[in-house]
C-alpha cells in the first residue's frame, strides 16, 4: 500500500514498539507532526530540544527501551547536540529524528538548514540522511537496531521535508542485515576458560564493573558470581546499581571520588575483572600506576574499549551478561572451594581499609549535603530512581545513596553534562509514572534546564528536584580551593540565583525549602507525599567539599581524605 | 611503524567523511588515502597508510571496524603484499637536461605523456622506494609540479581481501 513518508515513519515506530516521543516541532518537520495528531504515541512536548534528548535518555536508562526524539531542522537539530553527545558517551540507545529542508535545497544555506549529519557524526553511533523515500523504512529499521544492539548508542535520522510528504509503497523490512555491523555477543570459549582459571588462581580478585553491567542487564549474573565466590565488587559511576550498594561485598565506587577501600583494593588487587567498564581517566587516576599488581581480565562488547588505556592480559569481546553466566557455569564445574576460603584474608584486608577511612561527614548547624542524600536513601529504602546533575551533587549522590538495583541511578558520566539530570528525571518518570523519581541537583546545573518545569507541570510528572544549594558552582569552587589558591573566578552564584521556591511556583509546581538540618526529613517526607512536581531548595554548607579526592593524574592511592 | 591498511566499505556518500573524521577526531595520522569503487558497485576499496605504535594501530583497526559502513579491515603489514602508486611529474627540460630526463624516465619504466616548450610531463608507476628514488634524481633538474595518486595495495597470493583474516 502507498503511504506518505510521514505515515511510513509512524508505521515503523509502531513496529519498533515505540510508545513515547519527546518532541519539539518546527517548519521542516510539520508534515510529520501533522500525522502525529492521530498516532497512538504518548507525546511529551519539552521546552528545549536539548531537554528532549536528555528526557529520552532518562527514559531509556530507566526502562531499558530506546528513547525517541523528534525535532525540526536547523536550530532544532543543533540544540540536540549536547544531549546526543551525552548519550553517546554513556552508550544510551536513542533514535533522534530531525526534520531537514527539502533535498533539492540541501547545501544552499537555505532557511533553517544545518548539516546535522555532519555535525553529529562524531557523537552518534551512526547517522543517516534519507535521500530517497524508498530507503526510509530500511533506514529506520537499521537505526533502531543499531541504537539498541551491541554497545548501544544514539542514532540520528535526518528527514528532508520532501521525503516526509513524498509517497512510496510501504513494506516493513522484517530482517536487518548490515554487512559491516555484526556485534560479537559470545565471548571466545578459550578466553572464557582461561579467565576462569585466572580467577580460580587469584588471591585478591576484584570485580571492576561499569555501565556495561547495566546496559546488558547483567546484574543478576554479577551478583550470583560475586556472591558464590566472595569476590568484592567496585563500581564506576556508570555501574552504580549494578550490584547492591548495601551488600558486604560492595566496595562502592572507585576513582577520583571513590571510596578508600575501593581504590586501595584496586591498587592491591592481583586480579582485576573489568566488566563493561572502559578505564576512564576519572577511574584510573595516573595510568602507569593503576592496579600495579593485577592481571587484568576485560570483558566488553566493544573491542575498541579493550587495551585502549590499560594493557589487558585477557581480553574477552562479548556481551557481559552472556559472558558472566558462561564463566559462572564453568566455575561451578571446577573446585572453587579453595578460592572461596582463600578470600577470607582478602576480605579482612578490605575491612581494615574500611576501618581506616569510611565515608563520613559531620552534621553541624548548617545542612550538610551528605546528610540530605543519606536521609533520602533512608526514606526511600534505596528504591527511588535518582538522577543527578554534574558536580558535587553528583558525587555526593553516588557516595551516599545506596543504589540497590540497576537502572535506578541516571547520571551523565562520560560527558559530565550539567543540565542533564532534571530532564532525565522527567523521562524516567514518563517511563515509570508510579515510581518515585528524584532529581538531585545543584543551584548551577538546575538553571541549565529549569525551563522544563513547564513540561513537568503540563504532563503532571511528579518528579522531586532536590537542589543542593551551596551558592556556588560547587565542584568548580572545590577545584579552585584545592588547586588555584582559593581564587573563585566565575564560580560564585551567591545572591544571584532566583528564588527557587518562587520559580517552581511561577511554573505551577510546588516549591519547598529547608534551611536547618532538622527540616530536612520533614521537607523530604512532605515532598514525597505530594503527587506533583516539587522543587526543594536545600540551603547547604557553601564550602563543603567532596572527599575522598584523588587529584587528576595522581595514583589512586593518593587520596585526599580531609 | 608504517602500516598499510586496506578496507572494504559501503559505496555510499559520507563514508570518506566518517573515516577522515575518525582519524582527525582521534588524532591518528593519515599519510595517504585512496578510494575507488570495486567490481561490485555497492562496495569501495580504500588504502590507508598510517603510522603508529602497536597500541595505536590496534585502536585504528578496531575503530575502523566499528564504523557501520566499514565491511572489512585488513592490515597488510603482517602479510606479503604489493604496493603501487602512480606519479605525474612536470620537469623543466632544457637543451642540457632533455637527454637526462628521458634516460631517467626510461630506467624507471616511465612514459613521457606530454611535451611542452620547456617541460616534459612523465608518468611513472611503482612502490614508495621507487618513487623516492625517481624524485631524488629528478629534483636537481627542476620539478615544476608533482601529482601522486596515493598508494594502492593488495596482498600477494590467490586470496582476495574478502578471504583474508
Ligand atoms: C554544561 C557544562 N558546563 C560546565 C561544566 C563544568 N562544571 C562541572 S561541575 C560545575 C559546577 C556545577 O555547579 P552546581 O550545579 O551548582 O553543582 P555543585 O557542584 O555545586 O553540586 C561546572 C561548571 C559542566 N560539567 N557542564
Amino acid at each position: 500500500m502507498k503511504k506518505t513518508g510521514s505515515q511510513i515513519i509512524i508505521e515503523c515506530l509502531k513496529k519498533e514498539g515505540v510508545e513515547t516521543l519527546f518532541n519539539y516541532p518546527g517548519g521542516a518537520v510539520l508534515p510529520f507532526f501533522d500525522e502525529l495528531v492521530d498516532a497512538p504515541f504518548h507525546q511529551i512536548l519539552v521546552r528545549h530540544e536539548q531537554a528532549a534528548v536528555h528526557a529520552a535518555d532518562g527514559y531509556a536508562r530507566a526502562s531499558g527501551k530506546a528513547g525517541v526524539v523528534v525535532v525540526t531542522s536547523g536550530p532544532g537539530a543543533t540544540n540536540t547536540v549536547t544531549g546526543i553527545a551525552t548519550a553517546y558517551m554513556d552508550s544510551i540507545p536513542i533514535v533522534i529524528l530531525t526534520g531537514q529542508i527539502p533535498t533539492h535545497l540541501i547545501g544552499n544555506d537555505a532557511f533553517q538548514e544545518a548539516d546535522i549529519v555532519g555535525i553529529t557524526r562524531p557523537c552518534t553511533k551512526h547517522n543517516y540522511l534519507v535521500k530517497e523515500i524508498k530507503d526510509l523504512s530500511r533506514i529506520l529499521r537499521e537505526a533502531f537496531y543499531i541504537a539498541r544492539s551491541g554497545r548501544p548508542g544514539p542514532v540520528l535520522v535526518d528527514l528532508p521535508k520532501d521525503i516526509l510528504v513524498g509517497s512510496a509503497e510501504f513494506k516493513y523490512p522484517e530482517k536487518v542485515s548490515i554487512r559491516g555491523y555484526r556485534p560479537t555477543l559470545e565471548g571466545h570459549p578459550g578466553q572464557v576458560q582461561r579467565a576462569v582459571h585466572l580467577i580460580l588462581k587469584s588471591k585478591k580478585p576484584v570485580f571492576y564493573v561499569g555501565g556495561g553491567i547495566i546496559s546488558s542487564n547483567a546484574s543478576r549474573e554479577l551478583f550470583a558470581f560475586s556472591d558464590k565466590l566472595g569476590i568484592p565488587v567496585t563500581m564506576t559511576l556508570m555501574g552504580l546499581g549494578g550490584f547492591p550498594g548495601n551488600h558486604p561485598l560492595s566496595l562502592g565506587m572507585l576513582g577520583m571520588h571513590g571510596t578508600y577501600q575501593a581504590n586501595m583494593a584496586v591498587m592491591e588487587s592481583d586480579l582485576l575483572i573489568a566488566v563493561g567498564a572502559r578505564f576512564d581517566d576519572r577511574v584510573t587516576g595516573k595510568l602507569e600506576s593503576f592496579a600495579p599488581q593485577a592481571r587484568v581480565i576485560h570483558i566488553d562488547i566493544d573491542p575498541t574499549s579493550i587495551s585502549k588505556n590499560v594493557k589487558v592480559d585477557l581480553p574477552i569481546v562479548g556481551d557481559c551478561k552472556r559472558t558472566l553466566s558462561k564463566m559462572l557455569s564453568l566455575i561451578e564445574k571446577e573446585d572453587h572451594q579453595a578460592l572461596r576460603e582463600g578470600l577470607h584474608k582478602w576480605h579482612r584486608q578490605i575491612e581494615s581499609w574500611k576501618a581506616i577511612y569510611d565515608m563520613h561527614y559531620q552534621q553541624e548547624q548548617i545542612i550538610k549535603p551528605q546528610y540530605v542524600i543519606e536521609k533520602m536513601d533512608e526514606l526511600t529504602g534505596g528504591e527511588a530512581i535518582v538522577t543527578t546533575e554534574v558536580g558535587q551533587n553528583q558525587m555526593w549522590a553516588a557516595q551516599y545513596y545506596k543504589f540497590l538495583k540497576p537502572r535506578t541511578f541516571l547520571t551523565s558520566g562520560g560527558l559530565g553534562t550539567m543540565g542533564y539530570g532534571f530532564p532525565a528525571a522527567l523521562g524516567a518518570q514518563v517511563a515509570f509514572p508510579n515510581r518515585l523519581v528524584i532529581g538531585i541537583s545543584g543551584d548551577g546545573s538546575f538553571q541549565m534546564n529549569s525551563q522544563e518545569l513547564a513540561t513537568a507541570v503540563q504532563y503532571r510528572l511528579p518528579v522531586k528536584v532536590a537542589i543542593l544549594n551551596n551558592g556556588f558552582l560547587g565542584m568548580v569552587r572545590q577545584w579552585q580551593e584545592f588547586f588555584y589558591g582559593k581564587r573563585y573566578a566565575s564560580s560564585s552564584l551567591e545572591g544571584v540565583s532566583p528564588d527557587f521556591v518562587k520559580l517552581a511556583e511561577a511554573y505551577g509546581a510546588v516549591g519547598l525549602r529547608a534551611t536547618k538540618p532538622e527540616e530536612v526529613v520533614p521537607v523530604l517526607k512532605k515532598a514525597f507525599s505530594i503527587p506533583e512536581p516539587v522543587v526543594i531548595d536545600f540551603l547547604i554548607d557553601p564550602e563543603e567539599n567532596v572527599y575522598p579526592m584523588v587529584p587528576a593524574g595522581e595514583p589512586l592511592n593518593q587520596m585526599r581524605l580531609v | 611503524m608504517r602500516h598499510v591498511i586496506t578496507l572494504l566499505v559501503e559505496n555510499e556518500f559520507g563514508v570518506l567523511a566518517r573515516i577522515a573524521s575518525l582519524f582527525s577526531g582521534r588524532g591518528f595520522n593519515i599519510e595517504c588515502l585512496s578510494v575507488a569503487e570495486t567490481l561490485d558497485p555497492t562496495v569501495s576499496t580504500m588504502t590507508i597508510i598510517t603510522h603508529g605504535d602497536d597500541q595505536i594501530i590496534e585502536q585504528v583497526l578496531k575503530q575502523l571496524n566499528k564504523l557501520i559502513p566499514v565491511i572489512k579491515v585488513v592490515d597488510l603489514v603482517d602479510k606479503d603484499f604489493v604496493e603501487r602508486e602512480m606519479v605525474l611529474v612536470k620537469v623543466s627540460a632544457t637543451e642540457k637536461t632533455r637527454e637526462e630526463i628521458l634516460r631517467i624516465t626510461d630506467i624507471f619504466r616511465g612514459k613521457v605523456i606530454d611535451v611542452g616548450a620547456r617541460t616534459y610531463t612523465i608518468e611513472v608507476t611503482g612502490d614508495e622506494k621507487k618513487m623516492d628514488a625517481l624524485l631524488t634524481l629528478l629534483k636537481p633538474l627542476g620539478i615544476k609540479e608533482l601529482v601522486r595518486t596515493g598508494r594502492v595495495a593488495m596482498a600477494r597470493g590467490s586470496k582476495a581481501i574478502t578471504e583474508l583474516t
